[in-house]
């Protein structure tokens, strides 16, 4: 009894201190992560726009995910899902679901926001939400990704509730509000789709004549 | 060689016919892209790449009329049989860490003359302009056929490079949150319909580093690794980095010394 109480003192301790210590001892780029975040950012064109530069900042969420190799100890991932849960603005009409035909549309597109100079996408390319690279949808498109969970009947299982609507709206809003670090772009807060095309995939995702949920 | 380029002319004209069909549907999808694969493996129009690049390396060329015949990819002057799969490594007499490309253009600017922006302006090729790169690194992978990866990053500069490599794969950013990892961390995923590579692992890296430089047919060219992940970089959403930067040399230490023992099968043929 003795033994097993020390045991689970020592072990407390260990958990303890690493859930407060400032860095994983298995960060990625050991001791040269600071030079290697020099390197990295002294690498790119020096023609590239101060505007597409800007897209390789990173805000508390992705340093902490980098840090951890996307799997951060519990506390400080409820620290980030409480950060960007507050990030999440919605319609200015306060409907948060859409046209799914609308949705379907954008659930197939996965160009836009190409920069650089050997491929990018023309200005004003439309902007996706590429669902498909990641997820299984309906039925009939089998040229599907894996990376993320199977929504295929995604309504048609959770039914159609505020609760469910609100949800589906969050999470493609700010992934992050549910799962640290979780693959899933935050599509709402960094601007990708506006809330009114968020409003279109969730209706894609929950409508019931939606094809994710007819067949 | 004849041989293997009368199948490569096979080949190529099997892929074209392949390509229109790779669309089917349902159930068929699976049957077609082993097909597809099977069409892509008869014949790779890489060969003739290769061909043209056994030439560029040893003819008389730039200011100096010099080949590339006495140029050092890190196994001593002129020593081509598994020099790829050795690279990058440590180079003392430019105390750089060099992949392939590095090196070459290196041999380029002070064996024959050339400078340094005259021949990397062509780094890739483009529909009616070829890329004597290309060529070039097709040629010296291909003398690396058949023998294993070996990045052990034993050298400090080259650990260094390689941990580098790493804090790069894991570094999240953009307006799509994207790392290297979040694709390529992970066992048994694919992209739409695209296997996707753990490259964190042995097996990972290996599949994906040992048929490298790799003719795409989407592309319709030979890729090189700093051209495959300079593009990966564009799919990431991020700005464009230099040709020959040292946070592409560090992820191809990285990768390299994670494929660590896997033989090479170069030029690769891939979608």
């Amino acid at each position: 009894m003795k033994l097993k109480f020390a045991l689970f003192f020592a072990l407390s301790a260990a958990f303890g201190a690493s859930a407060q210590a400032d860095k994983p001892v298995d960060a990625p780029g050991g001791k040269f992560a600071k030079d290697a975040e020099q390197m990295f950012r002294s690498s790119f064109r020096t023609d590239n726009s101060k505007y597409w530069m800007a897209r390789l900042d990173q805000d508390e969420t992705m340093k902490t995910c980098g840090l951890y190799r996307d799997n951060p100890p519990r506390k400080l991932g409820e620290k980030l899902e409480k950060l960007n849960a507050a990030t999440i603005r919605y319609p200015v009409e306060g409907k948060l679901i859409g046209d799914w035909k609308e949705g379907e549309k954008l659930a197939a597109v996965g160009t836009g926001g190409h920069i650089g100079f050997i491929q990018p996408d023309p200005a004003g390319k439309l902007r996706g939400g590429n669902c498909y690279a990641c997820h299984q949808l309906a039925k009939q498109e089998v040229a599907y990704g894996t990376i993320g969970p199977s929504l295929q009947h995604f309504g048609k299982i959770r039914g159609n509730s505020e609760e469910i609507i609100k949800y589906a709206y969050d999470k493609i809003y700010n992934s992050n509000a549910f799962t640290a670090c979780t693959n899933m772009p935050r599509f709402g807060l960094h601007s990708w789709l506006t809330p009114e095309q968020i409003t279109h995939i969730v209706a894609f995702l929950i409508d019931p004549e939606s094809p994710v949920n007819k067949d | 060689m004849i041989q293997r380029l009368l199948k490569t002319l096979v080949g190529v004209a099997t892929i074209a016919a392949f390509a229109g069909s790779v669309l089917a549907q349902d159930s068929k999808v699976a049957d077609e892209l082993a097909k597809y694969r099977e069409a892509l493996a008869d014949g790779n129009p890489a060969d003739l790449l290769e061909v043209k690049g056994e030439g560029l390396w040893s003819e008389k060329r730039g200011p100096k009329q010099a080949s590339l015949e006495q140029c050092d990819l890190g196994l001593g002057p002129g020593k081509l049989e598994g020099a790829y799969a050795q690279l990058p490594k440590y180079f003392k007499d430019t105390g750089k860490v060099m992949d392939v490309e590095s090196r070459l253009v290196h041999c380029m600017v002070t064996l024959q003359g050339f400078k340094q922006e005259q021949v990397t302006r062509q780094w890739f090729s483009k529909p009616g302009q070829d890329s004597d790169i290309e060529a070039l690194v097709t040629f010296i992978g291909a003398k690396s056929n058949g023998k294993p990866i070996n990045v052990p990053a034993s050298h400090p500069e080259e650990a260094k490079m390689a941990k580098m490599g790493e804090y790069i794969f894991y570094r999240r950013s953009g307006p799509q949150d994207f790392s290297c990892a979040i694709c390529h961390g992970q066992e048994g995923k694919r992209i739409r319909l695209q296997d996707l590579g753990n490259l964190t692992t042995k097996d990972g890296a290996g599949t994906a580093m040992k048929t490298w430089p790799s003719y795409r047919v989407s592309q319709g060219a030979v890729w090189t690794m700093q051209r495959r992940l300079i593009d990966c970089m564009r799919q990431a959403r991020w700005p464009e980095p230099n040709y020959l930067a040292d946070s592409i040399i560090a992820l191809e230490t990285y990768l390299q010394k994670n494929a660590t023992g896997t033989v090479m099968e170069t030029p690769g043929i891939k979608r």
